[in-house]
């Protein structure tokens, strides 16, 4: 096997490419400069530590510490979900419990059918591959939400006084917010090998992997991607319609 | 021996909002088989004391018993199929009519009645293949008898109506007043009618006057 080893020094000449993004902002008065430097600083660090931590994790090979760092995971994941909740109050808790249990749906699959063993050295990367699509598709579904109960609150108020109840009322737009959200992840799997050789497998060729070998556990993140985006929205979106109701199945003021 | 409960009745229901009174308060009844029509000055709050009744918004004080019963203790969805309210200007929903008309029946758990839903469209002038149309391209006039038929399907106590003739021309007009003011006299159906309409008007039995917040009081006098 071929395999490649990044030097610190080639990684600092890599910097160039930060550069050129800097020096593209300033021309084009961007406005941008603060943001990549404040972003690639979270990243260097962010990365730094969480080399260390995961070694430290993989070193030890502790299931509890396995599924808190899971855990972990999720609730980072939630509270960058919860960002785009606007109206929905709760939004922390409702997006927890969606990319939890996705995670975990999933994570258990692919435990049991053996596509991957319960070693931390797997489970807490797939983890992250997993919660962040499930945090991106829940964002995604509460921006949808969001917008689709501003744009049609006559309509939902013209089938609450017909006497339906607020799921009845709600149903088109969960489907559709539901349906929008997923729209990337089905788009992506779509387009895998043809537009995008994805991270997982770009990696697994980079290490000097056998592609042949490498497509199999792409197969599998985009089987995964899938399951986990459609399990989380499905949670969230309905757990998280009822926000824009009060206790007597009102429209409640939105922002 | 005490008297009947009436149907529906309001006691010093106001409602404000950030400080600033939209609806002064107001008190009256609402009892089988009349037929009573609310007026008042633009902005007076009109509509937002039907969406009050309707239980769509909280008032900000006073009661509303349907019934003898507080109406914040009743289950909405039930109340609301009992007091139903219809819009000035009607959002129809889904694809088709079809799908407006279906609603009351779905919310029921029943299979819509296509004979009940012919014979009503040929009651408000509209053509049985309306049903397959697509709802957003209808007139105006069309929606608000669309919209009517919606709340008709299954006959209410109360019909909480919000100008819902000002888009209908007047041969339409003097067609639904009919529709009403028999469903009215024949079901005990009992009405209260936001309009400024004359014909209207005529069909009466009470007249509410909301004033401005100003004075802050609703006259309530016989037509």
């Amino acid at each position: 096997m071929n395999q490649h080893n990044i030097t610190n020094e080639s990684l600092a000449l890599a910097l160039i490419l930060v550069v050129v993004a800097l020096l593209v902002s300033k021309k084009e008065k961007l406005g941008l400069e603060k943001d990549i430097i404040w972003s690639i600083a979270r990243a260097i660090v962010q990365l730094v530590v969480v080399g260390y931590v995961l070694k430290y994790i993989f070193d030890l090979d502790n299931g509890w510490l396995t599924v808190s760092m899971v855990l972990f995971i999720c609730l980072n994941a939630a509270l960058n979900a919860k960002k785009r909740s606007r109206n929905i109050d709760n939004g922390f808790t409702i997006s927890f419990i969606a990319i939890t249990l996705s995670t975990a749906l999933t994570l258990v699959v692919l435990i049991s059918s053996r596509a991957i063993e319960f070693l931390p050295m797997q489970v807490i990367p797939i983890s992250g591959m997993i919660a962040g699509n499930a945090m991106v598709a829940v964002g995604l579904c509460y921006s949808n939400l969001n917008q689709r109960f501003m744009d049609n609150q006559q309509k939902i108020l013209e089938m609450l006084s017909l006497g339906a109840s607020t799921k009845l009322a709600s149903g088109s737009l969960i489907r559709d917010s539901i349906r929008a959200a997923m729209i990337p992840t089905v788009d992506a799997a779509k387009t895998v090998g043809l537009v995008s050789l994805p991270g997982m497998m770009s990696g697994m060729i980079f290490a000097g992997i056998d592609p042949v070998k490498a497509i199999k556990y792409q197969i599998m993140v985009t089987f995964m991607l899938l399951g986990t985006a459609s399990v989380s929205t499905i949670i969230a979106g309905y757990l998280a319609y009822r926000r824009f109701y009060n206790e007597r199945a009102q429209l409640r003021v939105m922002k | 021996m005490s008297l009947p409960a009436s149907l529906l009745q309001l006691q010093d229901v106001s409602f404000s909002l950030n400080n600033r009174t939209l609806l002064a308060p107001v008190s009256f009844e609402l009892n089988p088989g009349e037929f009573t029509l609310l007026t008042g000055p633009s902005g007076c709050g009109k509509s937002t004391l039907l969406k009050i009744i309707a239980a769509l918004q909280n008032q900000t004080a006073g009661t509303i018993l349907f019934k003898g019963q507080d109406i914040k203790q009743l289950k909405p969805e039930k109340y609301r199929q009992q007091v139903s309210y219809c819009f000035q200007t009607p959002a129809l929903f889904g694809q088709t009519v079809r799908d407006n008309l279906a609603l009351p029946y779905q919310i029921r758990g029943k299979k819509i009645d296509e004979t009940k839903v012919k014979q009503w469209l040929e009651r408000v002038n509209l053509p049985a293949d309306i049903l397959d149309k697509n709802a957003q391209a209808l007139s105006g006039g069309e929606k608000q008898r669309v919209s009517l038929l919606r709340n008709l399907q299954f006959l209410p106590d109360v019909l909480l109506l919000d100008e819902i003739t000002s888009a209908l021309d007047e041969e339409n007009k003097q067609n639904v007043n009919q529709i009403i003011a028999s469903l009215v006299e024949e079901q005990q159906l009992a009405v209260l009618w936001v309009s400024h309409d004359s014909n209207e008007i005529r069909h009466a039995k009470n007249v509410i006057t909301l004033q401005h917040h100003t004075t802050g009081s609703a006259e309530h006098e016989p037509a």
